[in-house]
């Protein structure tokens, strides 16, 4: 389909700027690539343009320069290409559950029942086991942002945008969730660009970690991640990994403006 | 059997209210010795109506019909209009501003035109029903369709939907909730409307029944079907409110769930 050696995921010289009076400057210049099956999470202050850029590359918003290609085909104006898991959960009120699990596969074209047979397995691994029946309106805040991400899996698509999937988990879940992403990432080779406010997540998770400037946004580093998988929760005390934290949140202290690696 | 009890404490004061009044009313007519003509007693309304129950249920169906019919047509065009307006920018442009001045127009008022157009038969009625209906519904319906969440649309979109699986996924089920606002609203005026169109001429309906009642001074008759009317009114309303209630589970459910 694409040349071999072609990143899955390439954002070139992205700039946008909400129009508006004044127009606000939401992303200045914004590099990236993530290479087939790499994991990749993109790191910075609330603000800065994070989310945008996952808009861009669902195919939602047209950005005012730049290119985004998702497998060697431009993302601008396409949606589709990708399975993006928006800040908010968005679960359809109207859908049970198990109608809200499988909407992104049934959309993509999957049949019903193929994908909910694929959402039952899943169900006691996301902690959502005997509430398929359940409309979102009767599921706490962790469950609701469990079942996007769930819904965002079962999409049929080799690339993931992840924004804050675990934003509204409690310390202990999140945990679980992020064990359990590693797990499945490992096992089905999809790329997968993170979203996070959290070091450690994204340390613990990525082979790359780009930190971001305050808005407008700017990549400001880019640090590789050499630890060995799988990685668990002690590692975060592991001296190497000390020493990628320390440089992650000196490049989150550079002063916006200016900045450059 | 705990929800029947909590449904009739709920309900019992408005209950006991309402029977306090006809008691007032029953012991005011007989203490000041009112003329029956003038204000009858609660208890000859149930006289008039077993006296008049073999040409009711004809003048009922009539009248039935003509509300049905007109609610019925107005969903059908309420919604018609609605999607047009949610759908093209020019339609929006032209109508929704019309649509919104015009639900202050009294509808009622054409009445006697509408008498002068179409006759004294079923259309008329209906027509007057379709106006009074159409406009709540189109109004709310297009409100709907145009308030859906602008994220879950693009959430749709993203995930590679065309526009008719983001109305199918997305817009008409955000509507649903704002259509039967509106057709709360026709349906607690459609029989008054049918009631009122058949005064201008007809020869079967509740309206018709009154203005007969009234040219007999059979005020005792005129109280009954007023009753009556209003009984339908409530019947018509609570259906609506059933089906509203049938076709949105997810506004019903329990509580959330425990969990973090
Ligand atoms: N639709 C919009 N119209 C105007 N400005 C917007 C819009 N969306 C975002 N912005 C602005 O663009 C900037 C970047 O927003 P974005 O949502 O991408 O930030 P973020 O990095 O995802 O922040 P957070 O971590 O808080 O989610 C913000 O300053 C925001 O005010
Ligand atoms: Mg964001």
């Amino acid at each position: 389909m694409s040349a071999a050696g072609e990143p899955a995921l390439r954002v070139r010289s992205l700039g946008h700027s909400y129009p508006g009076d004044p127009p606000v400057a939401a992303l200045d210049e914004i590099d990236l690539e993530a290479a087939r099956g790499a994991f990749v999470s993109l790191l910075g202050p609330s603000g800065c343009g994070k989310s945008t850029v996952l808009q861009v590359l669902a195919g939602l918003l047209a950005p005012s320069r730049g290119e985004a290609a998702v497998d060697g085909a431009s993302t601008i104006g396409e949606p589709g290409l990708t399975a993006y898991m928006p800040q908010r959960d968005l679960l359809l009120p109207w859908r049970r559950v198990e109608g809200n699990a499988t909407l992104g596969a049934e959309v993509a074209g999957v049949a019903r029942e193929e994908a909910r047979a694929r959402a039952r397995e899943l169900y006691p691994r996301f902690g959502l086991e005997g509430f398929e029946r359940a409309w979102p309106a009767q599921l706490s805040g962790g469950m609701r942002q469990r079942l996007a991400l769930l819904r965002t899996f079962l999409m049929p698509r080799e690339t993931l945008l992840l924004d804050e999937p675990f934003g509204a988990l409690d310390a202990h879940t999140r945990r679980g969730m992020q064990g359990w992403l590693q797990d499945v990432w490992g096992r089905d080779g999809r790329t997968v660009l993170l979203v996070t406010h959290d070091v450690d997540e994204a340390l613990l998770l990525s082979d790359v970690v780009y930190v971001m400037s305050p808005r407008p946004g700017r990549i400001v580093e880019r640090i590789a991640v050499p630890l060995p998988r799988p990685r668990h929760g002690a590692d975060v005390t592991a001296e190497v990994f000390v020493a990628l934290k320390a440089r992650v949140l000196a490049a989150l202290e550079t002063p916006g403006a200016g900045a450059v690696e | 059997m705990t929800r029947a009890l909590r449904a009739a404490r709920h309900y019992l004061p408005a209950a006991l209210f309402l029977a306090a009044l006809i008691v007032v009313w029953d012991v005011w007519v007989r203490v000041a010795g009112t003329p029956s003509y003038l204000m009858p007693p609660p208890g000859s309304l149930l006289d008039a109506f077993l006296d008049q129950r073999g040409v009711l249920p004809g003048h009922i169906r009539t009248t039935l019909t003509e509300a049905l019919l007109g609610l019925a047509l107005a969903a059908l065009l309420g919604v018609t209009t609605a999607a047009l307006i949610a759908s093209l920018p020019l339609a929006r442009r032209v109508l929704y501003p019309l649509l919104v001045v015009s639900q202050n127009i009294p509808v009622l008022v054409l009445a006697p035109l509408l008498a002068v157009w179409f006759g004294f038969g079923l259309t008329p009625k209906v027509v007057i029903v379709v106006l009074i209906g159409f406009f709540p519904i189109a109004v709310n319906t297009a409100d709907g369709l145009m308030n859906a969440d602008r994220e879950m649309v693009a959430l749709v979109r993203s995930m590679g939907a065309d526009r008719l699986k983001v109305l199918r996924l997305v817009l008409i089920p955000s509507a649903v909730p704002s259509f039967f606002a509106g057709l709360q609203i026709g349906a607690a005026y459609a029989v008054i409307a049918a009631v009122i169109a058949e005064w201008m001429g007809a020869s079967s309906g509740l309206g018709l029944f009154i203005v007969r009642s009234q040219r007999a001074f059979r005020t005792d008759q005129i109280f009954m079907a007023v009753v009556l009317i209003a009984l339908i009114s409530i019947a018509l309303f609570v259906c609506v409110h059933l089906l509203a209630r049938y076709s949105m589970p997810w506004r019903h459910a329990g509580a959330p769930a425990e969990g973090d």
